[in-house]
Order: structure tokens, then C-alpha cells, then sequence
């Protein structure tokens, strides 16, 4: 067993909440979200209704989810209007705020794989399969292929991340079932199995957000002390090397991976505040 | 040289792990593509007894139409649909009702399909009298209470067409030899499939049922001609009746051979 425990270090330096800052902001964000959804169903409050597939905000902001539809147009149907418009709002809003901000401050599987990383490190739990990270792009290309094949939107079938949000507010039935596969793979198979490696819908908003412009950037990665901790606690630590020890390969020092989630997490973590969020452009070393 | 201090021997053996890993990759997602291809079959065959919403485009096209979101769900004012649980037959995450739970209430506005995002629910449909959810069939001649003779008619008492989705036809009670029976009749021209037929029925289990148009409907040889419309169509009769040759009626025997 490790000693120290990740960010003890930027604990002790900046203090418990500033080194939590971001995972309370996502776990807020996360939290709101679904209960802006069950607000309807449970209490008769309808600020928001439907699902993370489509929803419509206080009967007139639509927003649909785009990897859906593709799936939809895919078997050669065209939506109405009001899924068309949905759709580009969101389309614009993680082009902008990036692509996978949908993982880490919206999904609500975040939450149960967060959870299985929490107790696969409490319990010691080390290696597993190995899975390659590349291996959510081919699901990707697999999910698209089946609906255009099938004529049907196969994958909505089987997808655990829209059964648990839409189980939340329509009714669970067994799809409890296959969350609790989800958390049981991430705890004992692969280390951040699902999120990190598995998740078509993941790789569709990484492709999304390829050239957003909000990124996680390592502006003080002068001052970088080794300690590891950002690695430790991203879920996607791969992202990080370019761009805090690329100085000497002159690579800037914003995170440009797709597969950022722009969870702040590093942010947090890093006892000399070397990160902070910033902006794509202008990314020169040095 | 290409900068890179690796042996021939490693950079082969990479390559081949690379090649390895690929394959791997391919095969596993080849596989969950395969067993899903599968499953969405099976998922196609919508059980006989769910009923989608008003407006439904035809099952295939409806399960790559709709985005499972619920709307039709949340802006029915009588709360009859629910979304598909994964445990049940129906393809998962999709809107159905069952008839005999409760039926479609047939609102003159029908908010399900105005709530739909892609047109899975057809918004073509703006007279509710026009959907075809289904068809009421009454399958069961032996246990319905009009066809023992009684006057139940709550089926079609019940029906939101009276008089012509169900109508009720009068027919000579052999049994008792001196009633009417008043046989309820579903006209498929007229019938909503809204189940409400179905709801009511007295039975235990319901002698009147909603099912699939395409269960419920025969069809008739595309070059089959009917004599009587086409005399009606032509304003006479279409064979020449001077030049028929008209056998003669043979007299029935005695029964006693004498």
C-alpha cells in the first residue's frame, strides 16, 4: 500500500476545499442536472422534461443529444424541427466548453465509475485486463454501423449510460443490472474500464470536442515537483504528458488530447497550482 | 536511421504486438456488434399486446425514428404510456401502452405526437380519428355475451366511433329460434385501435382484443374483383345474361329412394 494518499500534499499546502474546488463544482453540476430531470416526476416541478436523449427546458429550450440522432439519421430517418434545433445547440455548446465535458460534469455514470475508482483504491485493488484505450472508438464505429445495418437504433438498446439516466426518472426495471456491470468492471477487471476505454458515446463527444477551445493548460509546468498526483487521479492520465513535459520537445503547455474531460481534477490535486483552465489558442511553449 | 535507437528485432516484434492488440480490439467489438445485430432482431418483434402511441410510423422504422426521450410519455394528459424497461419484450427505452391497462384516450389535440422530436410519432396526424394504433378484433366468438345471445354491448356503448367502428348486427338466434342476436362488428375503415373496446370488455379476459393491423387483417388477392362493385361501377352488369347458359335445377331426391 502507497503511504500517502493523492493530493495530501495540495491538502496540506491550499487547504481541503481548494483542493476540491472542481470535483464539488462537477459533483454539483452532475447532481443538478439529474435533479432538474427527476424534479418533474417526483415533485411535479416541470423545469425540465424528458431525458438526456432529448429534453425540452421550461416548454421551449429543446436540446438533443447528437450521437443519438446520428444513430437515428443513420437508419435513414429525418427528425422534426425542434430535434434538429436541439441538436445544434448542443453541437455548439461541447464545441465549445469541449466534447467530453459531457462525461465528467453531465453523465451520470460518472458517478457510479468515480465510485468504482473510489473503492478499487480503497480496497488495494491493482492491474486487470488490458483493454486499449482505442477500443471506444471501434464500439463507435460498431454502434453506427449496426443502426445503419439493422435500420434500427441498436445501441440505445444495450446503452447503460442512457438506461441509467433514463431508469432515474421513467423507472429503473433491471437496468439497475447492468449499471451495477458498469461499476463491477470498472472495480475489478480494468482500472476506469467503461469512461476511460469501453464508451461509444464518450469517443463520439472526444470527436466532438477535438478542436475546442476550452482546455485544461499546465501554464506553471515550471514548477511541476514530480509528484505524480495529476496522473494518479485522471481519469484519462495519457492526456497529461504532452503538455507538462513537452517543454523540452517545445509542445505547448495546453492539454489538447480530445480525451481531456475537462474535470479539473489535476487542477485540484496540484499543490503548486501548476494548472488551470485556459483557452486553446496561443498554445506556445516556452 | 530514424532517430530512434530501437533494434529491427523490437520494432518487428512491436509491430506484430500492434497487430496483436488490433486484432484483439476487432475481434472483441466484432463480437458486441454481432450479439447486438442479433438482439435489434429480435428487438424489431413488437409483443402482439403493446400498443404504440397514436401516430406510430410502422414498427422497423419506428425503433431507428425514436430517440427513447420520453416526451409522448410526459405530455400524455392521461399518463397511459410508459417507456420500455429493459426486462420487458418491448425494444428497450420505447413508448407503449397496454389496452387492457389502460387505453388511449383519444384527445382531439393529441399532445403525444405534437411532444415528438423526430417524427417517430407521425405529426401528419392531426385528427385522432384518422390513427391506426391497431384494430379491434373480437377473437373470441364462444365467450362473448352478444354471441350467446345476451345484450352485453358495452364494447360497443364504450367504442369513441359508435355506430361505425363497432357496429352492432342483427342476426337470427338459431338456438332459441325465435331472438336476435346483436353480433358486435369492427370496421377496420373506422377503427382507431384507442383499446377502449378492449378495457371494457365484461370478461375475465376480453373477448374483443387490439392487435397489429397486420396480425388483424387479411388481405384479399390483389386481382380479386368484387361481381357486385364492379355491376355498381360499370351502372350494369358486366356479362352478357342473354347468352348464359342457365343448367337445369336438379329436384331433390326422395328421401325414402322411392
Amino acid at each position: 500500500m502507497n503511504t500517502r494518499t493523492i493530493g495530501a500534499e495540495a491538502i496540506a499546502e491550499k487547504g481541503w476545499f481548494s483542493s476540491h474546488k472542481w470535483l464539488i463544482l462537477r459533483r454539483f453540476s452532475q447532481l443538478a442536472i439529474l435533479a432538474l430531470f427527476m424534479l418533474g416526476p417526483l415533485a411535479g416541478l416541470w423545469i425540465v422534461k424528458g431525458n438526456l436523449a432529448y429534453s425540452l427546458t421550461l416548454n421551449i429550450l429543446p436540446l438533443t443529444d447528437p450521437y443519438v440522432l446520428l444513430q437515428s439519421l443513420l437508419t435513414g430517418h429525418i427528425p422534426e424541427k425542434l430535434g434538429l434545433i436541439g441538436v445544434a445547440i448542443i453541437l455548439a455548446f461541447y464545441f465549445l466548453v469541449g466534447g467530453r465535458v459531457y462525461c465528467s460534469w453531465v453523465c451520470p455514470v460518472n458517478l457510479v465509475t468515480d465510485g468504482a475508482a473510489w473503492m478499487r483504491g480503497r480496497l488495494g485493488i491493482k492491474g486487470g485486463a488490458q483493454i486499449s484505450r482505442k477500443m471506444r472508438y471501434w464500439v463507435l464505429a460498431m454502434t453506427l454501423v449496426v443502426a445503419g445495418a439493422s435500420g434500427t437504433i441498436a445501441w440505445e438498446l444495450i446503452n447503460p449510460v442512457s438506461m441509467l439516466h433514463r431508469g432515474l426518472i421513467f423507472g429503473l426495471g433491471t437496468a439497475w443490472a447492468i449499471v451495477l456491470a458498469v461499476f463491477l468492471l470498472d472495480l475489478f477487471v480494468s482500472q476506469k474500464a467503461w469512461c476511460g476505454h469501453v464508451c461509444p458515446v464518450g469517443a463520439f463527444y472526444s470527436l466532438l470536442g477535438k478542436w475546442s477551445p476550452l482546455r485544461v493548460s499546465a501554464v506553471k509546468r515550471d514548477a511541476c515537483n514530480d509528484c505524480m498526483d495529476c496522473f494518479a487521479v485522471c481519469p484519462e492520465p495519457q492526456v497529461i504528458r504532452p503538455a507538462l513535459k513537452g517543454a523540452k520537445q517545445n509542445i505547448g503547455p495546453a492539454i489538447l488530447s480530445p480525451n481531456c474531460t475537462n474535470c479539473g481534477r489535476c487542477i485540484d490535486v496540484c499543490s503548486k497550482d501548476v494548472f488551470r483552465f485556459g483557452l486553446r489558442s496561443g498554445n506556445k511553449a516556452g | 536511421m530514424d532517430g530512434s535507437n530501437k533494434t529491427p528485432g523490437a520494432k518487428q516484434a512491436s509491430r506484430r504486438q500492434f497487430l496483436i492488440d488490433m486484432a484483439k480490439t476487432a475481434c472483441g467489438v466484432g463480437l458486441l456488434g454481432g450479439g447486438l445485430s442479433l438482439y435489434a432482431k429480435q428487438a424489431k418483434a413488437l409483443p402482439p399486446l403493446a400498443i404504440r402511441p397514436p401516430g406510430a410510423l410502422a414498427e422497423p422504422d419506428f425503433q431507428g425514428a425514436c430517440i427513447r426521450c420520453g416526451l409522448c410519455v410526459r405530455d400524455c394528459p392521461y399518463n397511459i404510456l410508459e417507456l420500455a424497461k429493459p426486462e420487458q419484450r418491448v425494444a428497450t427505452g420505447t413508448p407503449f401502452f397496454v389496452a387492457r391497462n389502460l387505453p388511449c384516450e383519444m384527445c382531439e389535440d393529441i399532445p403525444c405526437v405534437k411532444a415528438c422530436p423526430t417524427g417517430a410519432l407521425d405529426h401528419a396526424l392531426t385528427d385522432i380519428y384518422k390513427s391506426k394504433m391497431g384494430l379491434a378484433v373480437l377473437v373470441d366468438h364462444e365467450t362473448c355475451l352478444n354471441f350467446l345471445g345476451l345484450r352485453c354491448d358495452v364494447c360497443y356503448r364504450i367504442c369513441p366511433s359508435i355506430d361505425k367502428a363497432i357496429t352492432l348486427e342483427p342476426l337470427h338466434n338459431l338456438r332459441t329460434g325465435k331472438h336476435a342476436m346483436f353480433l358486435p362488428t369492427v370496421h377496420s375503415d373506422q377503427c382507431t385501435g384507442c383499446g377502449k373496446c378492449e378495457k371494457a370488455c365484461v370478461l375475465e379476459e376480453a373477448a374483443i382484443k387490439i392487435y397489429p393491423i397486420k396480425l388483424a387483417k387479411g388481405e384479399l388477392g390483389h386481382h380479386y374483383r368484387l361481381g357486385w362493385e364492379e355491376k355498381k361501377k360499370a351502372g350494369r352488369s358486366l356479362i352478357d345474361d342473354q347468352n348464359i347458359i342457365d343448367l337445369p335445377d336438379r329436384m331433390p331426391e326422395p328421401e325414402d329412394g322411392k
